[in-house]
């Protein structure tokens, strides 16, 4: 109860941000020259005037800016995100669609770099300045540098065309119709790459932070005393350091989820993934405001979701955290 | 006897089967998947609604024209067996094959062709508008013939070079109720072609199965065809590497991709197949800026750019000098080479630009122009930039602007906030499809790739008039030359550079690219080698 009480205050508080970030997007996208009804005539290499005239008035481009602006704030009061453009059919029904790609793709980033990091951090900070520790620190530092897009393409390249392990893109093999473990199985095998793409720079800053942190509580009093009560060091780290070490782990990843959404778009262009990331690139590209207003207001709804959780975890963590409540 | 000697038989035989690949020999093997890779998903797949190679390269497999073209180029019936034309050019009958039946079982008839034509064709079809706006009705005097009443004369040649883009039919039963844009059966298309549609994730693939239906006896070949949703170049020439897709239509990869797969023994990388969708590389001139409003001005500009330089350097083999806005590959109406042209001679450009009283200033700069790249295509970005060096050797200094599509339509066509602007120029089949209106004065504001350039010439306007209507294939084409040498005296856009679009095949994909708009086409005769 408790937790669903603090739920509704959270979302109450961000609701005049969320009011501003969409009324703000739907001004600045005002100001970019075109509308949908250019985008469309660039796709389909022209039209006369007569049709532009007709599709203006059929995606409901004839009313003034404010006039579009009240409706689209009324219709959201409604909970309605109202008619993609571009496809035709009620945003909400577009973003569910892509909605699941986008969230697989994220968890199994973010795990992979979380997890990662976290053993990597560890083996650093235990074996500092000594080289596994200038190993695991020197490839961090290769991954962060490393833009995405060249390394999914190298990854595309060795493992897709030269030795044909993994497939180069999409979400499933699409010329056999699989069921069940099979199905579950290929889908695994194209998220690998893709997962190793977004996850290693994350992965990077993971693991610097974890090795830090680590190194941090390892010097604290309380390490001290565990060590002095005759604790094994593998019961000192396991039990006492990790856990405090853990907690500005947790803080980024509430933070990143956000970068994570945005970030896809690259990965989701090279492996050719059906994720929010590219919808909201051809919704800018296409001028279709209604879709990536309801994108933002989605990725803004999984982001204040994730942060909540994530303050639920401090608590665990840390009881002191909601102690203090 | 005239004819050859046996001999001679012979030695041509022999000829014959050293110019045909071993490939067509071989008997068609049926099954198999053909995958596609679709770069340019589109908010519709209905060709009936919308004119577009990225409508074509899904609908057309699925939905059918009236005519198609031949391997030849000339037009072949497809659900039209044949068709007669008045003298006067003001009716056209078509007589429908019989036993066609839609995807959904219902038979395909007049009807059909009657809803499509005057709902579709003439009120929504992108240049279907322009084409058919003199089309008064559509007679149905049985289930197989369709009589097309104009209230202006229309030339046969232009209505059936036009129908095999522009005539697609659609089903009434489907379509009379309900707003017709609206429709689910535009991202779901039924259809009387040779694959029957299956599924569609948006951003992902779409799938399309045999229709076991067809009429074509024992066609088409292939189980289905798949479409995947690739955005990235690179990422898509890989996939095709990795055999994940095994046809890349349109120029749809990077010219350096294109380059290395043309070398590599596993592709094929052609414009075979593509001869009908011939586009040129404009160079459009604002004559709001008084500056350009003078004719030596911009016969300067042309005179101080090296096109051959260019293509030879630039985009390789798949491209040429044009000569003008028909193409050489339009064997009806191309002019020949032999009306003004603008080769690279910069001294006679500084010489023009002297003349017009654009004297060098300070640091040898004349004037400044604001020029404006179309985002399609890495050939254009690549020509602005050339454009901008060569320019500043002659003293005219340029500033790029670059917008996206959106951005790019509306600043050019719309604000006209623009000096010199440079993108395509489709050709599609005839000169009056979509060619002559970037000359006609009158197009409304905001209208894109039509003449928005401020300027006006009525001897050519009336030119333009003339030959749409003219019945007599002669003197239409007669009156088309003396257009082009017009338009390339007075020179309000410049067309240097002609490209025809790039194929990239797997060679296992066989019977491909063998009609002059391949890539559109039904696929009812391609098969995959194993």
């Amino acid at each position: 109860m408790r937790i669903l009480r603090l739920a509704g205050r959270r979302l109450a508080a961000s609701l005049p941000t969320l009011l501003i970030i969409l009324a703000g997007m739907f001004l600045l996208l005002q100001l970019a020259p075109g509308d949908t009804v250019d985008a469309l005539m660039a796709q389909i290499g022209g039209g006369d005037a007569a049709f532009a005239a007709e599709m203006r008035r059929f995606y409901g481009l004839d009313a003034g800016v404010p006039a579009q602006l009240w409706n689209y704030l009324s219709r959201l009061a409604t909970l309605d995100l109202g008619h993609s453009a571009i496809y035709g059919k009620s945003v909400a029904t577009v973003i569910l669609e892509r909605l699941p790609a986008t969230l697989l793709l994220m968890v199994s980033a973010l795990s992979f770099a979380f997890s990662f990091g976290l053993v990597l951090g560890v083996i650093a900070a235990r074996r500092v300045n000594r080289w596994p520790d200038t190993l695991i620190s020197t490839l961090g530092l290769i991954f962060y540098a490393t833009p995405s897009f060249w390394f999914g393409l190298m990854a595309i390249v060795v493992f897709s065309v030269h030795l044909q392990w993994l497939p180069a893109g999409g979400l499933s093999d699409i010329t056999r119709s699989l069921s069940g473990l099979a199905a579950v199985v290929d889908v695994a095998r194209h998220l690998v790459l893709p997962t190793l793409t977004l996850g290693l720079i994350f992965l990077a800053i993971y693991l610097r932070i974890m090795r830090a942190s680590m190194l941090e509580v390892l010097s604290l009093d309380f390490v001290r005393t565990a060590r002095a009560k005759g604790l094994s060091e593998t019961r000192v780290v396991a039990r006492h350091v990790l856990r405090n070490a853990m907690l500005p782990m947790v803080t980024l990843i509430g933070l990143q989820a956000g970068t994570m959404l945005g970030g896809s778009v690259v990965v989701e262009s090279v492996f050719a993934l059906p994720g929010l990331g590219r919808l909201a690139y051809e919704s800018v590209v296409q001028r279709d405001l209604n879709t990536l207003l309801g994108i933002i207001f989605v990725s803004a709804l999984l982001v204040i979701a994730i942060n909540f959780l994530v303050d639920i975890l401090y608590a665990r963590l840390d009881p002191r955290i909601s102690a203090e409540e | 006897m005239t004819g050859p000697t046996r001999r001679e038989m012979l030695v041509l035989g022999a000829g014959a089967m050293l110019a045909v690949p071993a490939m067509a020999q071989e008997t068609p093997r049926r099954g198999g998947v053909l995958t596609v890779h679709f770069a340019t998903e589109q908010r519709i797949l209905n060709p009936s609604l919308q004119a577009s190679t990225g409508v074509y390269i899904v609908g057309g497999k699925i939905q059918e024209a009236l005519l198609d073209l031949d391997a030849e180029g000339r037009p072949v019936g497809v659900l039209a067996e044949s068709w007669e034309s008045a003298p006067d050019g003001l009716t056209h009958t078509f007589r429908l094959r019989r036993g066609v039946t839609w995807h959904d079982g219902r038979p395909f008839t007049s009807a059909d062709v009657q809803f499509t034509a005057m709902e579709m064709w003439k009120k929504i079809l992108n240049y279907g508008t322009t084409l058919q706006q003199f089309l008064t009705e559509v007679q149905t005097p049985d289930p197989h013939t369709a009589v097309f009443k104009y209230s202006r004369p229309m030339p046969q040649g232009l209505l059936l070079r036009a129908l095999p883009d522009l005539g697609y039919v659609s089903p009434k039963h489907v379509f009379e109720t309900g707003d017709i844009r609206q429709n689910p059966a535009n991202t779901a298309p039924i259809g009387t072609g040779p694959f029957r549609f299956v599924q569609y994730e948006r951003g992902q693939f779409i799938i399309a199965e045999r229709n076991p239906n067809y009429w074509r006896e024992g066609m088409p070949y292939l189980d289905r065809v798949v479409w995947r949703v690739v955005g990235d170049r690179a990422a898509a020439a890989a996939q095709m590497e990795a055999g994940q897709i095994l046809f890349s239509p349109y120029s749809s990869l990077t010219i350096a991709d294109l380059q290395r797969l043309g070398r590599d023994p596993r592709f094929e990388v052609t414009t075979r197949g593509n001869e009908g969708n011939v586009r040129t590389n404009t160079l459009e001139f604002n004559f709001r800026n008084p500056v350009l409003a003078d004719i030596r001005v911009r016969r300067a500009i042309a005179h101080a750019l090296n096109v051959p330089f260019f293509i030879e350097n630039f985009l390789g083999p798949f491209a040429k000098p044009g000569t003008g806005p028909i193409p050489s590959v339009s064997t009806d109406y191309y002019p020949g080479p032999d009306v003004p042209q603008y080769p690279y001679d910069p001294a006679l450009a500084n010489r023009l630009l002297d003349e017009a009283g654009q004297r060098r200033g300070q640091g040898g700069l004349r004037f400044a122009l604001r020029l404006l790249p179309a985002p399609w295509g890495e050939d254009i970005a690549l020509w602005a930039t050339f454009i901008q060096q060569s320019l500043q050797q002659v003293g005219i200094r340029i500033e790029i602007v670059r917008n996206d599509a959106a951005g790019y339509l509306r600043s050019v066509y719309r604000d006209h906030a623009f000096d010199l602007a440079t993108g395509w120029h489709q050709y599609r089949s005839d000169p009056a499809v979509s060619t002559t209106v970037w000359y006609r004065s009158g197009s409304p504001v905001g209208a894109p790739w039509t003449n928005q350039w401020g300027w006006k010439d009525d001897r050519i306007d009336a030119l333009i008039d003339a030959a749409a209507t003219e019945v007599d294939p002669a003197k239409r084409r007669a009156l088309y030359a003396e257009f082009v040498r017009a338009v390339q005296t007075e020179l309000p856009l410049w067309m240097p550079i002609e490209q025809i679009f790039v194929s990239v095949f797997n060679r296992r994909v066989r019977n491909a690219g063998n009609n002059p708009r391949w890539a559109s086409s039904s696929w009812h005769d391609t098969w995959l080698a194993s």
